[in-house]
């Protein structure tokens, strides 16, 4: 892929004798949302670093907008948007000034940092508190303020880390409103996360990262279709009466057993409930759902992604 | 509400230059200081102040103009003798306040050293920057301090002003060492207290600011040679008071430029290290 906005071959990272990065391929093209998603220490963030040109690669090629990180830094860094794991605004600016002056260090002219800075205030409804300190803002308005600072220069592409960790549901879901207008616009981003429901929102292709490799690849909707099946059948038992998982694997595809429940995977849910009650079993609770990306991860590497 | 208007097409952001890099970096710390400048300004023109009363005035009194004293100062009225030591002390310490915790926050609590250089600027220009923006505010808090010496009496002629750029010399060879070191900190624990009571406090101490260095015992000489402020606090006092000799004012100066170009290189370097990582 020779459009690739993003390509990496055999990319490590190591810090001392530890391999956090061991040896990914990576293709991201123009105008797609790709994810990496995977739990804490996978390498997710290891990896956003390296394209993001902060952090040199340890072993393997890498470019990024056409360019090697190693070499035109700098020039890359003034074409793309970064949205860190930790917010790091100045606390002590106000709203308004955190946006100018972030501009000026991608050397636009003061005039395009105030007009552009108006804009980016609306888009991040944060127009009524332009003139506060950021000290005073909430956890999902000091985000919100992170992703409209990313977008001061008009990146070609966008490194999101863990956008909306540590948010409550209702920030999240403005804040995946505004990630998918920006997709709209045709920006591509990069998109770390370990929730699963984000990946599946946000992410036209993604991969699984695990211990530093990429345990599988594909768009949300291929990875279930490869590693689930259509639906998850969840039952509880009394501890007391708790079968086996083998007692139970003839009713389903595949079981998998968890500490507090069993999950059947199969193709008819309701009928697999029907069936296990019909040989005896008497669960507590049961549930039907669709297969969700948690349920690949549980699958590619036998646990579950946040506990 | 439209999305803004985002030209996917190319990007508005290039990368400045080494030196637009740098004067980036000074022009966020001056919007900061726009908006807080009170606080900071009254207590980097209340410390001095509050120096030049005990020492100056209260001290000087006692001084006075007794045999001994006039020995030491050479005759100079106390105040008049101490006023450009203050300068260069005052100089050295605010170097040594704002590139301890500053900095330090800068790469670990308010981090918003990462978000500038997750932007074209390098980390040496981030370091370069912050080392520049301390002299700029020095050198402000320094031509107030002259006006005030001046209120009380102790400013004797013209060059003061000349004190006034040694002091600033001073406290960038000392701001430049010390922004270096906190590069190298990762937690607050005690390696800035411990920097400042075994370096800064004898530092301000035994550079000549208050008395001669030899009335110092001569074992302690050598520790005096060691100390930029006994160098900077020579050469304010020397053009302050017009008493400076070329070949030992020319060895003061060479120091001092010599420990701000090796402090400027580590600090280059260091922040450059830590913030690619």
């Amino acid at each position: 892929m020779s459009d690739a906005l993003v390509q990496a071959r055999g990319l490590r990272k190591s810090f001392g004798a530890v391999e956090a990065v061991r040896g990914i391929d990576v293709d991201v093209a123009p105008g797609e949302v790709f994810g990496f998603l995977g739990p804490n220490g996978a390498g997710k963030s290891s990896t956003m670093r390296m394209i993001a040109c902060v952090s040199p690669r340890s072993a393997g090629t890498l470019s990024v907008l056409g360019m090697d990180p190693g070499v035109d830094g700098p020039r890359i860094r003034a074409r793309i948007g970064v949205v860190p794991q930790l917010d790091n605004l100045d606390a002590e600016l106000s709203v308004r000034e955190n946006l100018e002056i972030y501009g000026r260090y991608f050397g636009l002219p003061r005039r395009h940092v105030k007009e552009k800075a108006a804009e980016l205030l609306e888009f991040a409804q944060l127009t009524e508190r332009a003139g506060d300190t950021v000290e005073e803002l909430s956890g999902g308005m000091k985000r919100r303020l992170t992703i409209a600072r990313s977008l001061v220069n008009d990146p070609e592409l966008l490194l999101l880390d863990e956008p909306t960790t540590g948010l409550d549901p209702q920030a999240r879901h403005l804040l995946w409103d505004r990630l998918y207008r920006l997709k709209r616009e045709g920006v591509t981003q990069i998109v770390t996360t370990h929730y699963m429901d984000e990946a599946e929102q946000l992410c036209d292709r993604l991969v699984v990262m695990d211990g530093g490799v990429i345990a599988a690849e594909g768009s949300p909707a291929e990875l279930i279709g490869r590693y689930s099946t259509r639906e998850v059948l969840e039952l509880r038992f009394d501890p007391e009466h708790r079968p086996t998982a083998e007692a139970l694997e003839r009713h389903a595809e595949r079981v998998e057993e968890l500490p507090d429940r069993f999950l059947l995977y199969t193709v008819d849910g309701e009928r697999t409930h029907g069936d296990v009650v019909g040989a005896g079993f008497v669960p507590l609770s049961s549930l039907v759902r669709r297969s969700s990306l948690e349920d690949v991860f549980l699958r590619l590497t036998g646990r579950t992604l946040v506990d | 509400m439209a999305a803004p208007t985002v030209s996917v097409a190319r990007s508005t952001g290039r990368a400045p230059t080494a030196l637009g890099g740098v004067g980036r970096v000074v022009e966020h710390h001056w919007r900061w200081y726009r908006r807080n400048w009170r606080a900071t300004a009254v207590s980097s023109i209340l410390q001095p102040l509050l120096f030049l009363l005990a020492f100056g005035v209260g001290f000087g009194a006692l001084v006075g103009s007794g045999p001994q004293a006039a020995a030491a100062t050479g005759g100079t009225p106390y105040l008049v003798w101490l006023a450009p030591a203050l300068l260069a002390m005052s100089a050295a310490q605010s170097a040594a306040f704002d590139s301890t915790y500053p900095i330090l926050s800068g790469f670990k609590w308010q981090r918003i050293y990462l978000a500038m250089s997750a932007g074209p600027i390098t980390g040496a220009q981030v370091g370069l920057g912050v080392l520049t923006w301390t002299g700029v505010k020095m050198f402000g808090s320094g031509a107030v301090y002259v006006v005030v010496i001046a209120i009380f009496g102790g400013v004797q002629g013209p060059g003061i002003v000349v004190s006034l750029l040694a002091a600033l010399l001073t406290g960038l060879a000392v701001a430049s060492l010390i922004t270096a070191f906190a590069a190298t900190v990762e937690n607050e624990g005690n390696a800035f207290s411990a920097l400042f009571r075994f370096v800064v406090i004898p530092m301000t101490l035994f550079s000549g600011t208050f008395f001669p260095v030899d009335r110092l015992p001569e074992w302690v000489q050598p520790v005096v040679w060691v100390s930029p402020l006994w160098h900077g606090t020579e050469v304010a006092r020397g053009a302050a008071l017009g008493t400076w000799r070329l070949l030992p004012t020319l060895g003061h100066l060479a120091v001092l430029v010599g420990l701000l170009v090796v402090g400027s290189v580590l600090v280059a370097r260091l922040f450059t290290r830590r913030l690619a990582r």
